[in-house]
């Protein structure tokens, strides 16, 4: 293996035998008994291959990998059994050849006491490695593929945190990395992995670190930081760099200048932002047994499979380093070195002053595992009781990251997290100083941690109420805005279904007039004309009243089979992109216009069919129809301007979406809105014109013969002719507030949505209401005449005969109207079930092609259901 | 066997409260010798018994609170306040103002506070305080130096005198040069040094020079060990002396003494050392201490000039105590990774 310098390196200052550079100094700090010696007399040792080895799935920051054998495999050396998942996530490879007996939950070594998902190989103890094979010359390889082969390698930091290596390796091209560290400080007491490796493989090391500067391209200088406590590793390590510009730097011996924050500010004087990443500062860290294990990976191709660990503390009869396979048992090194749980007063996993009190011997070693210690009551005392707090200030002097942990515990204490996060809580690294220098023995560490937890826990459940909070926001919302879409449909419709009904009685009125006056229309007895129109009524009655129903019906059937089927084309039509669907939606929406307009006919049936019995009641029907047939121009304008205002709304969408998808037809939907609002104009003048005139008109149409009636007939006219330019203005105000209302909603969603089309809304906003106003006065002007105009027409005669004749036949329709509840329920019924019958087929329909009507279908479904039964209940009940 | 799972650290520093509380009851000592060497033994009787008394009420309160006996006693805590205590009183007031000081100190000062660490005044100053100003005349009435008429009381006469079994010492009060400066109104004050009564000596009057001489050995001691940190102290000290110099036109009869006879005279150095430096009491972090202490330099010189008490070390330490969360509150460090805090309090907690 040679030595190859790349130009970064030969850049960088040779100052390998100097006495070392400057430091900086950290904050605080402690210098507890270091206990280094008794572990590096005798050289690395081999541990012996345990019959079982146990692979946590996480050993790692990050997420667990994920196991790619299953029970019954047999693995080799070397052999990769479970993958990385996501970006910070490391695989994991058998560290010896074997079967895979067991992919299950065991006891690792966690803080948290719960077991977790292993991969458990018996070994063979052939030991058989799996064919792998490293390359000569790293810089023959892309930086890409050395960062994948680290990745591949399973290696994860091998100081004890376990952060992948390879994500610290991915800095973003935009950060300029001046320093490369590699930390060698093992600041710890008692453990000695990374000094043995100095002192014996000083040159895989500079080899590592080497690999490292080329991936890293260090701007300014690559560095081993070792405490001063480790004079032969330092030596071992200074003049296996000769040549290389790698700088080892010593500083002086002090826990805890081995994290790597404070190895950072050692070296090069800067500080990580809180929450930030050494990247950040132009830096980037590596752990020696790391830089150690990747040389391997990129020299030998050899996966992270075994590491140094430390066993040490005076309950062992041998305190040394061994190279021990990843995954075996804790006990293995234990037994080798003679342990002695009688003198141990614990066993801990890492050292002193950050490690994990082990609850078993029987544990996994991990990648993070440095040191077995198992120290005696003399080494590591048990801890004694708490004395009170004094403020004494000496864990704040003791402090690294410069924090006030005796205010924090009277926090902690207290559970005032506001100003735990005041003092930077979650700054503190938990090198465990304070504790180690608090008089009072108060284990000040374990509160950071517990109200660490306790301010995660409150974070996240803040977070997960603020997301519910809003969530459960967004549905009232929605439910009240379709609540306001639905009362708004509704008041549509009840004030269509209103506007009909005027029309209707204003038009029976004037035909009840005709009616009973007109010769040309009734040619009967003059003596008797009452009598003869109830002649002809009962005639026309034994023919076919009931067929104008039938045919509403009818028609209203087909044409929602129509519609269905024009649906069904619009949906394949989508579906396939087909350019046409345009024209198919709008013959869909025409025959929904149809079907409304169908379906408002049939309301009216009932009306009709009970009426049809009646030969007076047939009549003013028969009447009504022909002062339809007469009032035409009006009624018509009437429905023109109906459709017309349909239209321009229709037109008046259509050419916002127009505008928003910047359609090239844009100008056309304009030029044909207008064209529909100069209609709607001329409608109105129309209406306007014609209301007051045509009663007029009508007036003189009507002859003499019966003078009372004739009088009756004349009054009511006139009454409905004075009334008519009142309720015409109302009907005109109405509409106008209407399209107020709407264009106002355009306004605000324009104005929403910062449409362009804003202050054209605006003006035409202030047009509608500068007409709405002149509708007022007009109105306001025309009001007294309606107050006092009905007043004329109301009363009855009692000579009159006609008049009685009328309100007799009133009378009599009221009382069958009465007596028959029986007969309207049925019919109710009936229409209900056909109604039922339709919906259902149109929902079966929808639910083939899959349309999105399918659910208010099936609502509108259940609603007339309950309808039905409803019906049904009350008939039985009768 | 089980192994024993605690959480790290697994390792302990030597230090204990305990054992703090005795370096600072050993390093009372040399002012002790001080004060016995030119007043006499009556502070020492005064130690003695206020330290019983200490014993005593905090066993009947620990007991009241249900509290172990034997392990707070060990804390050496009552001990201290009584130390403390024991060494402001006049050397010859009579024993029961030694016992319901050290009564207030004990029970309302230290245990219905919440006891150890949870006073937010020093125990021994607010007792100094109630009994300045309940018994004033026994609390200013300061024995006579010895090198003025040469005659040393012994442990017995003083145990008698104070307990009230003789009544020999009556005659043997005499102002202290903070009293004479107080009352000078007309002499230069190099003059009052030649004139006064209790001057005399090498910077600050007879035996009192000495005693803070005793003092400061004392606290440097406590500094050497790392009890205390430096910048409450010292930045007392620095404040007084500012103070003083801002002051001494010169020695004209108008002016408030020297920086070196504010320095080493009454209670400067007791107070610089043993009280500033209570940490339960103070401010917590480094810069809060130069804060606290300097303010308390401040208080000291205000009051003994133009205040109604020759000396002020328990009233600015008390009202000093007040104001310490506050101090704390703007003195926060800077922690690692973080910019400077602002002093905008409206960013921190309100």
């Amino acid at each position: 293996m040679s030595i190859i310098a790349t130009d970064a390196q030969v850049e960088l200052a040779y100052n390998a035998n100097l006495p070392g550079r400057e430091t900086y100094t950290i904050h605080g700090g402690i210098h507890p008994a270091e206990n280094k010696s008794q572990s590096v007399q005798t050289p690395i040792e081999q541990a012996p291959i345990p019959a079982i080895l146990t692979f946590p799935l996480s050993q790692h920051i990050g997420a667990p990998a994920k196991p790619i054998v299953a029970v019954g495999d047999t693995v080799l050396k070397g052999q990769k059994i479970a993958e990385a998942q996501g970006f910070v996530s490391v695989p994991i490879h058998s560290s010896s050849s074997g079967t895979v007996v067991a992919i299950e939950n065991r006891a690792i070594a966690h803080a948290s006491g719960f077991d977790a998902p292993c991969i458990v190989v018996e070994t063979d103890g052939k030991d058989k490695w799996i064919e792998h094979q490293g390359v000569d010359n790293f810089t023959t390889l892309e930086k890409s593929d050395l960062i994948n082969r680290i990745r591949e390698a399973g290696i994860a930091g091998m100081g004890g945190a376990g952060f992948p290596a390879a994500v610290k390796l991915n800095t973003r091209d935009d950060q300029v990395i001046e320093s490369l560290i590699i930390n060698g400080t093992e600041c710890e007491p008692f453990i000695t992995a990374d000094d043995i490796l100095m002192r014996e493989r000083a040159e895989e090391i500079i080899q590592g670190t080497l690999i490292l500067n080329y991936i890293i391209q260090p701007t300014v200088e690559t560095v081993i930081g070792v405490e001063d406590n480790k004079a032969e590793g330092i030596a071992a390590l200074r003049k296996a760099a000769i040549g290389t510009g790698i700088e080892i730097v010593s500083f002086p011996t002090k826990y805890p200048s081995g994290g790597e924050k404070q190895l950072i500010q050692i070296i090069t004087g800067k500080e990580v932002p809180s929450g930030g990443l050494p990247s950040q500062v132009g830096v980037v860290c590596q752990n020696l047994g790391s830089t150690v294990a990747i040389y391997k990976a990129i020299a030998h191709g050899e996966p992270l499979i075994s590491r140094i660990t430390t066993v040490t503390g005076n309950a062992v009869e041998r305190q040394q380093n061994f190279e021990v396979l990843l995954g075996s048992p804790m006990s293995t090194l234990l037994d080798a070195c003679s342990y002695n749980p009688r003198k141990a007063s614990r066993l801990i996993m890492g050292g002193p002053m950050m490690g994990f009190a082990l609850p078993s011997t029987e544990l996994p070693i991990v990648k993070t595992t440095n040191c077995l210690l198992a120290p005696t009551p003399e080494e590591l005392a048990p801890p004694t009781p708490a004395q009170a707090c004094i403020r004494c200030g000496m864990c704040a002097e003791a402090c690294p990251v410069n924090l006030l942990p005796q205010q924090m515990y009277w926090f902690s204490r207290s559970k005032n997290h506001d100003s735990l996060m005041d003092h930077n809580l979650m700054d503190c690294i938990e090198c465990g100083a304070c504790s180690f220098s608090c008089p009072s023995n108060i284990p000040l560490v374990q509160y950071y941690r517990a109200s660490k937890a306790d301010i995660r826990k409150a974070d996240a459940e803040a977070k997960k109420a603020e997301y519910s909070m809003e969530r459960y926001e967004a549905r009232i919302e929605r439910l009240e805005r379709a609540e306001a879409e639905k009362e708004a449909k509704r008041k549509e419709r009840q004030e269509k279904a209103a506007a009909a009904a005027k029309a209707k009685e204003a038009a029976a009125k004037a035909a009840e007039a005709s009616a009973s006056t007109n010769p040309s229309t009734t040619p009967v007895n003059t003596d008797d004309p009452v009598a003869a129109a109830i002649a002809r009524a009962k005639a026309k009655a034994d023919g076919g009243a009931v067929d104008p129903i039938q045919e509403a019906k009818d028609k209203l059937a087909g044409l929602e089979k129509r519609l269905s089927k024009a649906q069904a084309k619009l949906q394949t039509a989508i579906d396939t992109n087909d350019e046409n669907v345009e024209a198919f939606k709008i013959s869909v929406e025409k025959l929904q216009e149809k079907i409304t307009t169908a379906k408002a006919a049939i309301p009216a049936e009932p009306n009709a069919s009970t009426v049809a019995d009646d030969p007076v009641a047939a009549a003013i029907a028969r009447a009504k129809a022909k002062a339809e047939g007469k009032t035409d121009p009006v009624a018509d304008a009437k429905a023109a301007i109906e459709s017309l205002n349909k239209r321009i709304t229709k037109a008046e969408a259509k050419l916002v979406t127009a505008k928003e998808t910047n359609d090239e037809n844009l100008e056309l939907f304009a030029s044909s809105l207008e064209k529909l609002q100069n209609k709607l104009n001329d409608a109105e003048q129309i209406v306007a014109k014609h209301s007051p005139n045509s009663s007029d008109k009508e007036a003189p149409i009507l002859v003499a013969d019966d003078p009372v009636a004739a009088a009756i007939a004349r009054a009511k006219a006139k009454a409905e002719g004075n009334s008519d330019p009142a309720e015409e203005a109302q009907a005109k105000l109405d509409s106008l507030n209407k399209r107020i209302g709407k264009a106002e909603e355009k306004l605000a969603t324009a104005r929403e949505i910062n449409d362009e089309n804003v202050e054209i809304f605006a003006s035409s906003l202030n047009k509608l209401k500068v007409k709405q106003e002149e509708a007022q006065q007009a109105l306001n002007a025309l009001s007294p005449k309606t107050e006092t105009v009905p007043k004329e027409a109301e009363p009855v005669d009692p000579n009159d005969p006609a008049a009685i004749a009328i309100a007799k036949a009133k009378a009599k329709m009221a009382s069958q109207a009465d007596l028959s509840p029986k007969a309207k329920l049925e019919k109710d019924i009936a229409s209900l079930e056909k109604r039922i019958g339709s919906t259902q087929t149109k929902l079966t329909e929808a639910q083939e092609s899959s349309a999105d009507t399918v659910d208010i279908l099936a609502s509108s479904l259940k609603k007339l259901e309950v309808k039905l039964s409803d019906a049904r209940q009350a008939l039985h009940e009768l | 066997m089980s192994l024993l799972t605690v959480s790290s650290p697994h390792a302990h520093g030597p230090k204990s409260t305990t054992w703090v509380m005795r370096q600072v009851v050993l390093a009372t000592l040399p002012g002790l010798l001080a004060l016995t060497y030119f007043f006499g033994f009556g502070t020492f009787v005064n130690v003695i018994f206020a330290v019983i008394c200490a014993l005593g009420f905090e066993t009947i309160c620990l007991k009241l609170r249900q509290r172990p006996i034997a392990f707070y006693l060990n804390d050496y805590s009552a001990i201290v306040t009584a130390v403390l205590l024991g060494l402001a009183i006049p050397p010859y007031a009579p024993w029961w103002v030694v016992f319901i000081g050290m009564a207030f100190a004990i029970f309302i000062a230290k245990h219905l506070y919440g006891g150890m660490g949870y006073n937010p005044f020093n125990p021994a100053m607010v007792a100094y305080v109630v009994l300045l100003i309940s018994v004033p005349v026994q609390m200013t009435q300061w024995a006579k130096p010895l090198t003025i008429d040469g005659n040393f009381i012994g442990p017995v006469e003083a145990f008698l005198n104070n307990f009230g079994f003789s009544q020999s010492l009556d005659g043997y009060t005499a102002a202290t040069p903070l009293d004479e400066m107080k009352q000078n109104s007309s002499l230069m004050l190099e003059q009052l040094y030649l004139e006064g009564e209790s001057f005399g000596g090498l910077l600050a009057g007879i035996g009192w020079e000495w005693v803070n001489i005793g003092f400061l050995i004392g606290g440097i001691y406590l500094l050497y060990r790392r009890i205390f940190t430096w910048h409450a102290p010292l930045s007392l000290l620095i404040a007084l002396s500012v103070c003083a110099m801002i002051g001494y036109d010169g020695g004209s009869s108008n002016s408030g003494g020297s920086p070196l006879f504010h320095l080493f005279s009454g209670a400067t150095m007791f107070g610089a050392f043993f009280i500033a430096t209570d940490p339960v009491t103070s401010a917590v972090s480094n810069r809060g201490r130069v804060v606290y202490g300097a303010c308390i330099g401040i208080l000291v010189y205000i009051i003994r000039v133009e205040g109604a008490f020759p000396d002020a070390m328990a009233f600015s330490v008390l009202l000093m105590n007040f104001a310490a969360p506050f101090v704390d509150h703007y003195t926060q460090p800077r922690t690692y990774g973080h910019k400077a805090k602002s002093l905008n309090p409206s960013k921190g907690d309100q």
